[in-house]
Protein backbone atom coordinates (compact mmCIF):
# COMPACT_ATOMS: atom_id res chain seq x y z
CA UNK A 1 0.00 0.00 0.00
CA UNK A 2 1.12 3.19 -0.45
CA UNK A 3 1.78 5.80 1.64
CA UNK A 4 -1.34 8.23 -0.28
CA UNK A 5 -3.81 5.22 -0.13
CA UNK A 6 -2.32 4.42 3.98
CA UNK A 7 -2.97 8.34 4.36
CA UNK A 8 -6.47 8.20 2.95
CA UNK A 9 -7.45 5.18 4.62
CA UNK A 10 -6.79 6.49 8.36
CA UNK A 11 -8.37 9.84 7.24
CA UNK A 12 -11.48 7.73 6.59
CA UNK A 13 -11.16 6.00 10.01
CA UNK A 14 -10.96 9.29 11.95
CA UNK A 15 -14.09 10.57 10.15
CA UNK A 16 -16.01 7.20 10.44
CA UNK A 17 -14.97 7.97 14.86
CA UNK A 18 -16.40 11.34 14.45
CA UNK A 19 -19.92 10.51 11.88
CA UNK A 20 -20.25 7.93 14.40
CA UNK A 21 -20.41 9.82 17.51
CA UNK A 22 -22.30 12.69 16.10
CA UNK A 23 -25.11 9.94 15.29
CA UNK A 24 -25.09 8.76 18.31
CA UNK A 25 -26.09 11.91 19.93
CA UNK A 26 -28.47 12.46 17.37
CA UNK A 27 -30.48 9.13 18.43
CA UNK A 28 -29.90 9.81 22.12
CA UNK A 29 -31.73 13.15 21.47
CA UNK A 30 -33.61 14.22 18.34
CA UNK A 31 -34.55 10.45 17.81
CA UNK A 32 -34.90 8.02 20.93
CA UNK A 33 -35.26 11.23 23.49
CA UNK A 34 -33.71 9.83 25.79
CA UNK A 35 -32.36 13.27 26.99
CA UNK A 36 -35.05 15.90 26.70
CA UNK A 37 -34.13 19.02 24.74
CA UNK A 38 -33.78 20.84 28.05
CA UNK A 39 -30.62 18.85 29.51
CA UNK A 40 -29.21 18.00 26.23
CA UNK A 41 -29.08 19.78 22.54
CA UNK A 42 -29.04 17.68 19.22
CA UNK A 43 -26.30 18.38 16.93
CA UNK A 44 -29.14 19.61 14.56
CA UNK A 45 -30.13 22.38 17.11
CA UNK A 46 -26.52 23.03 18.11
CA UNK A 47 -25.62 24.08 14.34
CA UNK A 48 -29.05 25.72 14.12
CA UNK A 49 -28.49 27.94 17.38
CA UNK A 50 -24.95 28.53 16.26
CA UNK A 51 -26.12 30.35 13.09
CA UNK A 52 -28.87 32.06 14.94
CA UNK A 53 -26.51 33.05 17.28
CA UNK A 54 -24.31 34.97 14.66
CA UNK A 55 -27.02 37.73 14.74
CA UNK A 56 -29.10 37.40 17.54
CA UNK A 57 -28.09 38.72 21.10
CA UNK A 58 -30.83 36.28 23.16
CA UNK A 59 -30.87 35.05 25.64
CA UNK A 60 -27.77 35.99 26.89
CA UNK A 61 -27.35 39.85 25.51
CA UNK A 62 -24.56 39.43 22.91
CA UNK A 63 -24.04 37.44 19.58
CA UNK A 64 -21.49 34.76 20.06
CA UNK A 65 -18.77 37.37 17.86
CA UNK A 66 -19.16 39.58 20.34
CA UNK A 67 -18.84 36.94 23.34
CA UNK A 68 -15.66 35.35 21.25
CA UNK A 69 -14.14 39.05 20.76
CA UNK A 70 -14.64 40.17 24.63
CA UNK A 71 -12.55 36.21 25.55
CA UNK A 72 -10.28 37.09 23.38
CA UNK A 73 -9.78 40.77 24.25
CA UNK A 74 -9.03 39.74 28.06
CA UNK A 75 -7.10 36.99 26.83
CA UNK A 76 -4.73 38.45 24.68
CA UNK A 77 -3.82 41.16 26.79
CA UNK A 78 -3.51 39.35 29.71
CA UNK A 79 -0.93 36.98 27.51
CA UNK A 80 1.11 39.57 26.32
CA UNK A 81 1.40 40.70 29.18
CA UNK A 82 2.52 37.54 30.84
CA UNK A 83 4.78 36.88 27.60
CA UNK A 84 6.20 40.87 28.09
CA UNK A 85 6.86 40.20 31.86
CA UNK A 86 7.36 36.45 32.34
CA UNK A 87 10.36 35.58 29.57
CA UNK A 88 12.63 38.38 30.69
CA UNK A 89 11.92 37.95 34.46
CA UNK A 90 12.74 34.19 33.51
CA UNK A 91 16.07 34.98 31.63
CA UNK A 92 17.81 37.79 34.08
CA UNK A 93 16.87 35.32 37.20
CA UNK A 94 18.36 32.27 35.57
CA UNK A 95 21.56 34.19 34.44
CA UNK A 96 21.86 37.02 37.16
CA UNK A 97 21.84 35.40 40.63
CA UNK A 98 20.90 38.76 42.92
CA UNK A 99 17.88 38.94 40.31
CA UNK A 100 17.15 35.51 41.42
CA UNK A 101 17.31 36.21 44.89
CA UNK A 102 15.18 38.61 44.91
CA UNK A 103 12.26 37.51 42.70
CA UNK A 104 12.27 33.72 43.79
CA UNK A 105 10.87 34.54 47.21
CA UNK A 106 7.88 35.88 45.43
CA UNK A 107 7.22 34.01 42.66
CA UNK A 108 7.77 31.37 44.57
CA UNK A 109 4.68 32.02 46.43
CA UNK A 110 2.81 32.95 43.68
CA UNK A 111 3.76 30.10 41.99
CA UNK A 112 2.29 27.94 44.40
CA UNK A 113 -1.01 29.66 43.91
CA UNK A 114 -3.35 28.81 41.14
CA UNK A 115 -3.38 31.47 38.45
CA UNK A 116 -7.53 31.44 39.08
CA UNK A 117 -7.36 31.67 42.78
CA UNK A 118 -6.46 35.51 42.30
CA UNK A 119 -9.25 35.87 40.72
CA UNK A 120 -12.29 36.50 43.51
CA UNK A 121 -9.30 39.11 44.93
CA UNK A 122 -8.89 40.85 41.53
CA UNK A 123 -12.90 41.12 41.18
CA UNK A 124 -13.15 42.47 44.98
CA UNK A 125 -9.58 44.98 43.80
CA UNK A 126 -11.09 46.04 40.50
CA UNK A 127 -14.66 45.11 39.92
CA UNK A 128 -15.79 42.72 37.34
CA UNK A 129 -14.22 44.68 34.35
CA UNK A 130 -11.46 44.05 31.56
CA UNK A 131 -8.77 44.80 34.14
CA UNK A 132 -9.29 42.15 37.02
CA UNK A 133 -9.55 39.32 34.14
CA UNK A 134 -6.84 40.50 32.22
CA UNK A 135 -4.94 40.81 36.04
CA UNK A 136 -5.65 37.04 36.50
CA UNK A 137 -4.81 35.21 33.17
CA UNK A 138 -1.74 37.46 34.00
CA UNK A 139 -0.74 35.64 36.53
CA UNK A 140 -1.49 32.27 35.45
CA UNK A 141 0.57 32.65 32.14
CA UNK A 142 3.41 34.57 33.78
CA UNK A 143 4.78 31.41 35.81
CA UNK A 144 5.31 28.88 32.87
CA UNK A 145 6.72 31.47 31.20
CA UNK A 146 9.41 32.66 33.88
CA UNK A 147 9.89 28.86 34.72
CA UNK A 148 10.66 27.83 31.45
CA UNK A 149 12.96 30.59 30.44
CA UNK A 150 14.13 30.14 33.68
CA UNK A 151 15.25 25.83 32.83
CA UNK A 152 15.83 27.10 29.02
CA UNK A 153 18.98 29.51 30.12
CA UNK A 154 19.70 27.19 32.77
CA UNK A 155 20.67 24.28 29.94
CA UNK A 156 23.21 26.93 28.39
CA UNK A 157 26.34 24.32 27.94
CA UNK A 158 29.66 25.90 29.35
CA UNK A 159 31.21 24.63 25.80
CA UNK A 160 29.54 27.27 24.03
CA UNK A 161 30.60 30.01 26.59
CA UNK A 162 33.65 28.92 26.14
CA UNK A 163 33.43 29.54 22.12
CA UNK A 164 31.70 32.89 22.61
CA UNK A 165 34.86 33.63 25.15
CA UNK A 166 37.19 32.45 23.04
CA UNK A 167 36.20 34.53 20.28
CA UNK A 168 35.99 37.45 22.32
CA UNK A 169 32.15 38.03 23.20
CA UNK A 170 31.45 40.02 26.19
CA UNK A 171 29.33 39.19 29.27
CA UNK A 172 26.21 40.78 27.10
CA UNK A 173 26.76 39.12 23.93
CA UNK A 174 27.28 35.64 25.86
CA UNK A 175 23.61 36.12 26.98
CA UNK A 176 22.11 37.08 23.91
CA UNK A 177 24.02 35.16 20.86
CA UNK A 178 24.52 31.94 23.32
CA UNK A 179 22.07 31.55 26.11
CA UNK A 180 19.04 33.13 25.13
CA UNK A 181 19.79 30.93 21.81
CA UNK A 182 19.81 27.85 23.78
CA UNK A 183 16.72 28.93 25.97
CA UNK A 184 14.52 29.55 22.76
CA UNK A 185 12.91 26.54 22.14
CA UNK A 186 12.08 26.03 26.34
CA UNK A 187 11.11 29.76 26.02
CA UNK A 188 8.64 28.80 22.81
CA UNK A 189 7.27 26.03 24.92
CA UNK A 190 6.96 28.19 27.66
CA UNK A 191 4.81 31.01 25.49
CA UNK A 192 2.85 27.73 24.20
CA UNK A 193 2.10 26.45 27.88
CA UNK A 194 1.27 29.87 28.76
CA UNK A 195 -1.58 29.78 26.17
CA UNK A 196 -3.43 26.85 27.22
CA UNK A 197 -3.42 28.35 31.12
CA UNK A 198 -4.54 31.45 29.62
CA UNK A 199 -7.60 30.32 28.25
CA UNK A 200 -8.56 28.24 30.72
CA UNK A 201 -8.08 30.56 32.87
CA UNK A 202 -10.48 32.99 30.96
CA UNK A 203 -13.43 30.53 30.79
CA UNK A 204 -12.82 30.13 33.89
CA UNK A 205 -12.85 33.54 35.47
CA UNK A 206 -15.74 34.64 33.37
CA UNK A 207 -17.84 31.28 34.88
CA UNK A 208 -16.82 33.26 38.45
CA UNK A 209 -18.06 36.70 37.60
CA UNK A 210 -18.15 38.99 34.41
CA UNK A 211 -20.76 40.52 32.13
CA UNK A 212 -20.00 38.74 28.80
CA UNK A 213 -17.57 36.79 27.00
CA UNK A 214 -18.03 32.79 26.06
CA UNK A 215 -17.82 31.65 29.70
CA UNK A 216 -19.77 34.19 30.51
CA UNK A 217 -22.40 33.09 27.61
CA UNK A 218 -22.44 29.28 28.61
CA UNK A 219 -23.00 30.50 32.54
CA UNK A 220 -26.20 32.37 31.68
CA UNK A 221 -27.40 29.86 29.36
CA UNK A 222 -27.54 27.40 32.40
CA UNK A 223 -29.66 28.97 34.42
CA UNK A 224 -31.91 29.11 31.86
CA UNK A 225 -31.70 25.47 30.74
CA UNK A 226 -30.38 26.47 26.96
CA UNK A 227 -28.24 23.32 26.47
CA UNK A 228 -27.69 24.27 22.68
CA UNK A 229 -26.26 27.68 23.21
CA UNK A 230 -23.93 25.83 26.19
CA UNK A 231 -22.99 23.31 23.43
CA UNK A 232 -22.47 25.96 20.63
CA UNK A 233 -20.18 27.91 23.46
CA UNK A 234 -18.12 25.32 24.24
CA UNK A 235 -17.48 24.39 20.98
CA UNK A 236 -16.00 28.03 20.19
CA UNK A 237 -14.05 27.82 23.35
CA UNK A 238 -12.62 24.37 22.07
CA UNK A 239 -11.86 26.23 18.38
CA UNK A 240 -10.78 29.65 18.86
CA UNK A 241 -8.41 27.65 21.55
CA UNK A 242 -6.95 25.09 18.67
CA UNK A 243 -6.85 28.17 16.19
CA UNK A 244 -4.58 30.18 18.42
CA UNK A 245 -2.47 27.58 19.79
CA UNK A 246 -1.69 26.42 16.11
CA UNK A 247 -1.08 30.29 15.15
CA UNK A 248 1.79 30.39 17.97
CA UNK A 249 2.85 26.35 16.45
CA UNK A 250 3.71 28.01 13.41
CA UNK A 251 5.41 30.79 14.98
CA UNK A 252 7.78 28.67 16.84
CA UNK A 253 8.31 26.70 13.85
CA UNK A 254 9.64 29.84 12.17
CA UNK A 255 11.80 30.80 15.15
CA UNK A 256 13.14 27.95 16.55
CA UNK A 257 15.51 26.94 13.27
CA UNK A 258 18.09 23.75 13.53
CA UNK A 259 16.68 22.21 16.07
CA UNK A 260 13.73 20.64 14.53
CA UNK A 261 13.83 16.74 15.55
CA UNK A 262 13.21 15.34 12.47
CA UNK A 263 15.86 17.16 10.55
CA UNK B 1 62.79 19.25 11.45
CA UNK B 2 63.66 21.69 14.51
CA UNK B 3 64.54 24.75 13.04
CA UNK B 4 65.94 26.48 16.39
CA UNK B 5 65.53 30.14 14.43
CA UNK B 6 61.76 29.86 14.49
CA UNK B 7 60.07 31.86 16.80
CA UNK B 8 58.96 30.26 20.31
CA UNK B 9 55.32 30.53 20.03
CA UNK B 10 54.18 29.09 23.25
CA UNK B 11 56.05 28.59 26.59
CA UNK B 12 54.53 27.12 29.49
CA UNK B 13 57.40 28.03 32.33
CA UNK B 14 56.63 25.40 35.06
CA UNK B 15 52.99 25.65 35.43
CA UNK B 16 51.02 24.13 38.41
CA UNK B 17 47.33 23.52 38.50
CA UNK B 18 45.49 22.40 41.54
CA UNK B 19 41.68 22.65 41.64
CA UNK B 20 40.36 23.34 45.00
CA UNK B 21 36.46 23.07 46.75
CA UNK B 22 35.41 23.17 50.38
CA UNK B 23 36.36 19.40 50.49
CA UNK B 24 39.17 18.14 48.25
CA UNK B 25 42.13 19.25 46.45
CA UNK B 26 43.33 17.77 43.16
CA UNK B 27 46.38 18.07 41.93
CA UNK B 28 46.30 18.24 38.38
CA UNK B 29 49.11 19.70 36.54
CA UNK B 30 52.95 19.44 38.13
CA UNK B 31 55.82 21.66 37.10
CA UNK B 32 54.58 21.67 33.71
CA UNK B 33 57.16 23.10 31.20
CA UNK B 34 56.57 23.07 27.44
CA UNK B 35 58.52 25.19 24.53
CA UNK B 36 56.36 24.76 20.66
CA UNK B 37 57.60 26.54 17.82
CA UNK B 38 55.82 28.62 14.91
CA UNK B 39 54.19 26.44 12.59
CA UNK B 40 54.69 22.94 14.92
CA UNK B 41 52.53 20.55 15.53
CA UNK B 42 52.79 19.10 18.66
CA UNK B 43 50.85 16.57 19.70
CA UNK B 44 50.38 16.33 24.26
CA UNK B 45 50.10 12.20 24.32
CA UNK B 46 48.89 10.48 27.75
CA UNK B 47 47.06 7.96 29.51
CA UNK B 48 43.35 8.69 30.25
CA UNK B 49 41.77 11.50 32.90
CA UNK B 50 46.14 12.73 32.95
CA UNK B 51 44.81 16.11 32.93
CA UNK B 52 45.81 16.76 29.12
CA UNK B 53 42.75 19.14 28.55
CA UNK B 54 43.67 21.21 31.32
CA UNK B 55 46.98 21.69 30.38
CA UNK B 56 45.52 22.70 27.16
CA UNK B 57 42.70 24.72 29.01
CA UNK B 58 45.49 26.52 30.95
CA UNK B 59 46.95 27.52 27.43
CA UNK B 60 43.96 28.73 26.26
CA UNK B 61 43.10 30.99 28.90
CA UNK B 62 39.91 28.95 29.78
CA UNK B 63 42.12 28.16 33.58
CA UNK B 64 44.06 30.27 35.36
CA UNK B 65 47.51 28.60 36.55
CA UNK B 66 48.08 28.33 40.38
CA UNK B 67 51.20 28.59 39.61
CA UNK B 68 54.10 29.25 36.81
CA UNK B 69 52.95 31.26 33.54
CA UNK B 70 52.03 30.49 29.96
CA UNK B 71 53.62 32.97 27.55
CA UNK B 72 51.67 32.91 24.23
CA UNK B 73 53.09 35.13 20.94
CA UNK B 74 55.28 37.33 23.39
CA UNK B 75 52.28 37.64 25.97
CA UNK B 76 51.57 36.42 29.48
CA UNK B 77 47.95 33.97 28.87
CA UNK B 78 45.50 35.97 31.32
CA UNK B 79 42.24 34.67 29.56
CA UNK B 80 40.93 33.34 26.38
CA UNK B 81 41.53 35.79 23.50
CA UNK B 82 41.10 35.31 19.63
CA UNK B 83 44.36 34.93 18.76
CA UNK B 84 43.63 31.66 20.31
CA UNK B 85 41.74 29.37 18.52
CA UNK B 86 40.23 26.03 20.11
CA UNK B 87 38.70 22.82 19.12
CA UNK B 88 36.73 20.92 21.19
CA UNK B 89 36.02 17.69 22.19
CA UNK B 90 32.41 17.63 22.46
CA UNK B 91 30.43 19.17 18.96
CA UNK B 92 30.43 22.82 20.21
CA UNK B 93 28.84 24.51 17.24
CA UNK B 94 26.10 26.46 17.85
CA UNK B 95 22.76 24.63 16.63
CA UNK B 96 20.86 27.95 15.88
CA UNK B 97 23.22 28.56 13.48
CA UNK B 98 24.19 27.53 10.08
CA UNK B 99 27.46 26.03 9.07
CA UNK B 100 28.35 29.81 7.33
CA UNK B 101 27.06 31.66 10.47
CA UNK B 102 29.35 29.37 12.85
CA UNK B 103 32.00 29.34 11.01
CA UNK B 104 31.74 33.41 10.62
CA UNK B 105 31.20 33.76 14.18
CA UNK B 106 34.55 35.05 15.29
CA UNK B 107 34.65 37.37 12.51
CA UNK B 108 31.41 39.03 13.80
CA UNK B 109 32.61 39.13 17.04
CA UNK B 110 35.35 41.62 16.07
CA UNK B 111 32.97 43.67 13.85
CA UNK B 112 33.93 42.64 10.37
CA UNK B 113 31.58 43.79 7.85
CA UNK B 114 29.12 40.91 6.07
CA UNK B 115 30.73 40.91 2.63
CA UNK B 116 34.33 40.44 3.97
CA UNK B 117 33.80 37.81 6.53
CA UNK B 118 31.63 35.72 4.06
CA UNK B 119 34.04 35.41 1.58
CA UNK B 120 36.73 34.35 4.45
CA UNK B 121 34.13 31.86 5.88
CA UNK B 122 33.72 30.38 2.62
CA UNK B 123 37.67 29.98 2.06
CA UNK B 124 37.23 28.10 5.05
CA UNK B 125 34.42 26.12 4.73
CA UNK B 126 35.86 24.62 1.35
CA UNK B 127 39.37 24.14 2.52
CA UNK B 128 37.62 21.50 4.74
CA UNK B 129 35.72 19.95 2.25
CA UNK B 130 31.83 21.37 3.55
CA UNK B 131 31.36 23.80 0.08
CA UNK B 132 27.73 23.20 -0.45
CA UNK B 133 27.18 23.13 2.79
CA UNK B 134 26.73 26.51 4.10
CA UNK B 135 23.58 27.03 4.93
CA UNK B 136 23.36 23.11 6.41
CA UNK B 137 22.26 23.30 9.86
CA UNK B 138 24.67 21.03 12.27
CA UNK B 139 22.01 18.55 13.26
CA UNK B 140 21.98 18.24 9.48
CA UNK B 141 25.58 17.16 9.60
CA UNK B 142 27.84 13.95 10.24
CA UNK B 143 30.16 14.28 13.48
CA UNK B 144 32.65 14.38 11.43
CA UNK B 145 30.95 17.12 9.09
CA UNK B 146 30.32 18.91 12.46
CA UNK B 147 34.11 18.38 13.15
CA UNK B 148 34.88 19.89 10.01
CA UNK B 149 32.76 22.72 10.72
CA UNK B 150 34.66 23.48 13.92
CA UNK B 151 37.71 23.25 12.36
CA UNK B 152 36.98 25.63 10.02
CA UNK B 153 35.54 27.80 12.68
CA UNK B 154 38.67 28.22 14.57
CA UNK B 155 40.82 28.33 11.57
CA UNK B 156 38.61 31.37 10.53
CA UNK B 157 39.19 33.91 12.91
CA UNK B 158 43.09 33.64 12.00
CA UNK B 159 44.37 32.99 15.11
CA UNK B 160 48.34 32.80 15.61
CA UNK B 161 47.77 29.17 17.52
CA UNK B 162 45.29 26.42 17.26
CA UNK B 163 44.59 23.96 20.15
CA UNK B 164 42.96 21.12 19.61
CA UNK B 165 41.08 18.85 22.43
CA UNK B 166 40.98 15.58 21.47
CA UNK B 167 38.68 16.72 18.50
CA UNK B 168 38.01 13.27 17.03
CA UNK B 169 37.62 11.49 20.05
CA UNK B 170 34.04 10.54 19.53
CA UNK B 171 33.85 9.73 15.57
CA UNK B 172 33.94 6.14 14.72
CA UNK B 173 37.32 4.46 13.39
CA UNK B 174 37.03 5.30 9.58
CA UNK B 175 35.72 8.55 10.27
CA UNK B 176 38.84 9.50 12.48
CA UNK B 177 40.95 7.73 9.85
CA UNK B 178 39.66 10.07 7.49
CA UNK B 179 39.93 13.35 9.41
CA UNK B 180 43.58 12.86 10.61
CA UNK B 181 44.47 12.11 6.79
CA UNK B 182 42.49 15.77 6.32
CA UNK B 183 43.78 17.78 9.18
CA UNK B 184 47.35 17.24 7.56
CA UNK B 185 46.54 17.94 4.73
CA UNK B 186 44.53 21.55 6.22
CA UNK B 187 47.80 22.28 8.38
CA UNK B 188 50.10 22.09 5.53
CA UNK B 189 47.97 24.24 3.32
CA UNK B 190 47.34 26.75 6.01
CA UNK B 191 50.12 26.53 8.71
CA UNK B 192 49.25 27.44 11.87
CA UNK B 193 51.16 26.23 15.61
CA UNK B 194 48.74 23.45 16.76
CA UNK B 195 49.09 21.84 20.31
CA UNK B 196 46.21 18.66 19.42
CA UNK B 197 45.66 16.47 22.60
CA UNK B 198 44.80 12.97 21.91
CA UNK B 199 45.19 9.40 24.12
CA UNK B 200 45.78 7.83 20.99
CA UNK B 201 48.84 6.51 20.00
CA UNK B 202 48.57 6.02 16.42
CA UNK B 203 47.00 9.32 15.60
CA UNK B 204 49.91 11.30 17.60
CA UNK B 205 52.53 9.74 15.79
CA UNK B 206 50.60 10.97 12.56
CA UNK B 207 49.83 13.85 13.21
CA UNK B 208 52.66 15.30 15.11
CA UNK B 209 56.11 16.94 14.53
CA UNK B 210 56.85 16.17 17.76
CA UNK B 211 55.00 13.98 20.42
CA UNK B 212 54.99 15.31 24.21
CA UNK B 213 54.17 11.96 26.31
CA UNK B 214 52.80 13.28 29.66
CA UNK B 215 52.91 11.45 32.56
CA UNK B 216 49.62 10.14 34.96
CA UNK B 217 47.84 12.87 36.90
CA UNK B 218 49.46 15.41 38.50
CA UNK B 219 50.90 15.45 34.68
CA UNK B 220 53.90 16.69 33.65
CA UNK B 221 56.37 15.89 30.54
CA UNK B 222 57.59 12.48 30.74
CA UNK B 223 59.98 12.67 28.01
CA UNK B 224 59.60 13.54 23.69
CA UNK B 225 59.62 12.50 20.76
CA UNK B 226 60.73 14.71 17.14
CA UNK B 227 58.32 12.57 14.58
CA UNK B 228 60.59 13.13 11.17
CA UNK B 229 58.60 10.61 9.17
CA UNK B 230 57.42 12.26 5.47
CA UNK B 231 54.24 13.32 5.23
CA UNK B 232 51.74 11.80 4.40
CA UNK B 233 52.28 9.08 6.53
CA UNK B 234 51.36 5.53 6.41
CA UNK B 235 50.33 3.80 9.92
CA UNK B 236 51.96 0.87 8.38
CA UNK B 237 55.36 2.12 7.68
CA UNK B 238 57.74 -0.18 9.80
CA UNK B 239 59.36 3.12 11.06
CA UNK B 240 55.92 4.45 11.96
CA UNK B 241 55.13 0.96 13.30
CA UNK B 242 58.17 1.28 15.64
CA UNK B 243 57.75 4.59 16.96
CA UNK B 244 54.09 3.78 17.90
CA UNK B 245 55.79 0.71 19.88
CA UNK B 246 58.37 2.40 21.55
CA UNK B 247 56.06 5.40 22.47
CA UNK B 248 53.66 3.21 23.04
CA UNK B 249 55.68 1.08 26.39
CA UNK B 250 56.82 4.48 27.76
CA UNK B 251 53.05 5.90 28.84
CA UNK B 252 52.12 5.59 31.49
CA UNK B 253 49.21 3.12 32.22
CA UNK B 254 45.75 3.51 33.98
CA UNK B 255 43.24 1.65 35.97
Amino acid sequence: MTDKNRKKKYMLLSALSLLVFLLIWELVTDVLHIFSNLTLASPIQVVETFFYKLNHTAPDGGTIQAHMWASLKVALSGYALSLIVGIPLGIFMAWYRPVDFLARPIFDFVKAIPGLAWAPLMIVLMGIGFTSKAVTIFISGMVPCVLNAYSGIKQTKDVHLWVARTFGATRMQMLFKVAIPTALPMIMTGARVALGACWMSIVAAELIASSEGLGYMIQQCRGIFRPDVIIVGMLCIGALGSLITWLIGQVEKKIVKGRNHDA
Amino acid sequence: MMDEKRKTMISCESVDKTFTTKTTTNHVVNKFNLEVKENEFVVLFGPGQCGKTTVLNLMAGLETPTEGRIIVNDKEVKGPDPERGFVYQTLALFPWYTVMQNVEYGLRMKGIKKAERREKAKYYIDLVGLGGFEDSFPNQLSGGMQQRVGIARAYCNEPVVLFMDEPFGHLDAQTRYLMQDEIVKIWEKEKRTVVFVTNNIEEAVFLADRVVVLTNCPTTVKCEYVIDLPRPRSYTDPKFLALRSEIQSVVDKTL
